[in-house]
């Protein structure tokens, strides 16, 4: 087993009260911060394949943290997460298509929706441990699938959503202006991060910590083991399925491999890549997978034989993701020096 | 006070726990002895809540616990330490304390503030002083010796400030001198806290020395329970787990 760091998170801990708040405020600051500089990329890189590929990562990378938020910090290994990407994208374009209502209105109803299904299946998900869990997450994910592909009047079966997703301007914002979707989605990115960082560093990202290493030890504190679960499964449900409204405004529509299992196995794959042990580990996962798709796809039609290599080598190579390997082996240099 | 009545729990044909009566009064430290497989472990299973009995009641000041869940259990005022330190690895010690009082005090769920919170760090920061963990504050769990591993359990169980603390052995795997040590820290403890401690132990020099109550259990059932002096005399209790050893050293 490998041995963890005497002091691993310890300093943290050591500054006086007051700080808790600075740190804080150090987050919002870096929050701006990415959100000023992710916004001005368009004047300095005028590419449009830049825009479009900052887009996909916010969607990827909200649902692929919000997976660690399970997997890293829970150890609730999800293989069916994707279906809350795939309500996402649906809910969305189904209420801008049927309903004609504004599309903030439209957000928070798909949120509403995903808040309500994850509830019903997170309540009997969440009582399985281990694979069993991680097999009827995947089996719901399969249900929700089957249900976009059979009810062909609602979804359109699987051609998916067709004629596109209207976005009516609100509040200055219009969708349709590439500029605006990218700077939208930009925001939600950095919004979502900035939640889930705050929910990684609360008391309950610490219930959940304590969960992950020792769920029996847990309800001996009397923590409620059970309802952590389902609470953080449902919180990872609605980040998840806010990248699905992102990439449902991207391609302006919802097709059923949104739903489908490869994606659920896309966000552990990020994982692997990025790493599960460090805030931002899935995001750069995220970025790894997305150019190493866009690049291999270009070269050979043999690109899952590329990617499959790819996991291989950070599987059994690294054994770790990218950002655990980096975080690792500066520990051990800081530690060399400090000797 | 912890009252035990006619508790009972059977998986299949054994009886792991027979029909058990007993009372624990408030402050007493009492030591629960008897040979492997006599059900010693199930009984504390049971008063936690790892365990629904079959039959009986177990009331703490008054209410009854049979049944409830451990966190419930444990709201009641009823701490445990198990057998094999139960601990959080990946955290430091100082996170593992403060995560605790955060559950104790109903913060667990909270998601609008950082951790640590300020109203957890002073009780967090006594249970780390009455332990000796203090110094150890920031190493993580799974990098403290086997004995501090033990003592991060009972602190654990500490921490919540319990009004019954149960130890499932507390000094297992330990060498001699190890031991001792333990066992005088738990008797600090007990002095110190002046709560309830109920210890199982199978090191009969440390029971006979620092537990002024002791219950003999054989088979799920109270084979015996008294002082030392006559538990060291009782001839069933010779019989069945103390061989003549430590009755010959009570005649001597």
């Amino acid at each position: 087993m490998t041995e963890l760091p005497a002091d691993q998170g310890a300093q943290a801990l050591d500054v006086p009260q007051p700080h808790v708040k600075t740190r804080r405020n150090r987050d919002v600051l870096i929050a701006l911060a990415a959100f000023v500089v992710l916004a001005l990329l368009p004047m300095v890189f005028s590419s449009k394949f830049l825009l479009d590929f900052v887009i996909r990562c916010a969607a990827y990378g909200l649902f692929a943290t919000s997976l660690n938020l399970l997997i890293g910090y829970t150890g609730l290994t999800s293989f069916g997460h994707g279906m809350f990407f795939g309500l996402g994208a649906y809910g969305f374009g189904l209420m801008m298509q049927k309903t004609g209502v504004s599309v903030p209105v439209a957000f928070v109803a798909t949120l509403a929706i995903t808040f309500v299904t994850a509830l019903v299946i997170g309540a009997i998900c969440v009582r399985l441990k281990e694979i069993y869990f991680a097999f009827v997450t995947l089996a719901f994910q399969m249900l929700i699938h089957s249900t976009i592909l059979s009810w062909v009047s609602l979804t359109g079966g699987d051609q998916g959503l067709r004629g596109g997703i209207p976005r009516p301007p609100f509040w200055g914002i219009d969708l349709s202006n590439h500029l605006h979707l990218y700077v939208t989605s930009c925001a939600l990115l950095v919004i979502g991060l900035f939640l889930m960082h705050q929910i990684a560093q609360s008391p309950f990202g610490y219930t959940l910590r304590m969960i992950r290493d020792n769920a029996t030890r847990a309800s001996f504190i009397g923590i409620d083991v059970w309802r952590a679960k389902l609470t953080i499964f449902v919180l990872a449900a609605l980040f998840a399925s806010t990248g699905g409204v992102i990439m449902a405004l991207f391609v302006s529509g919802a097709y059923p491999e949104f739903a489908y299992w490869t994606i659920s196995g896309e966000g552990i794959f990020i994982n692997m890549l990025g790493g599960v042990t460090t805030f931002l580990g899935p995001m750069v996962g995220t970025v790894l997978l997305l150019i190493l798709n866009d690049t291999v796809t270009r070269l050979t039609e043999y690109h899952g034989l590329v990617l499959g290599i790819v996991i291989l080598f950070f599987a059994i190579g690294l054994r770790k993701g990218l950002m655990d390997f980096v975080i690792e082996w500066y520990a051990q240099r800081r530690d060399r020096r400090g000797k | 006070m912890l009252e035990i009545r006619s508790l009972s729990k059977s998986f299949g044909g054994v009886k792991a726990t027979d029909n058990v009566t007993l009372d624990f009064a408030d402050g007493s430290l009492t030591a629960v002895i008897g040979p492997n497989g006599a059900g010693k472990s199930t009984f504390f299973n049971l008063i936690t809540g790892a365990l629904t009995p079959d039959a009986g009641q177990i009331l703490l000041n008054g209410v009854d616990l049979a049944g409830r869940t451990p966190p419930e259990i444990v709201r009641h005022g009823i701490g445990r330490a198990f057998q094999v330190a139960s601990i959080f690895p990946s955290l430091t010690v100082q996170e593992t304390m403060l995560a605790a009082v955060c559950a104790d005090q109903r913060k667990a769920s909270v998601l609008h503030r950082r951790f640590p919170l300020a109203e957890t760090r002073d009780r967090a920061e006594h249970a780390m002083e009455l332990l000796g963990l203090a110094s150890k504050r920031n190493r993580t769990a799974a990098t403290l010796s086997h004995g501090d591993q033990k003592l991060l359990d009972i602190a654990l169980a500490l921490v919540l400030d319990p009004k019954v603390l149960l130890l499932d052995e507390p000094t297992a795997g330990m060498g001699t001198e190890e031991r001792w040590r333990m066992i005088d820290k738990v008797r600090e403890l007990w002095e110190k806290q002046k709560i309830t401690v109920v210890f199982i132990e199978h090191d009969m020099d440390i029971v006979f020395k620092i537990a002024p109550e002791i219950v003999v259990l054989c088979y799920g059932r109270i084979l015996a329970t008294g002082a030392p002096d006559a538990i060291r005399r009782n001839e069933a209790v010779i019989e069945a787990y103390l061989g003549t050893e430590h009755h010959a050293g009570a005649a001597v």
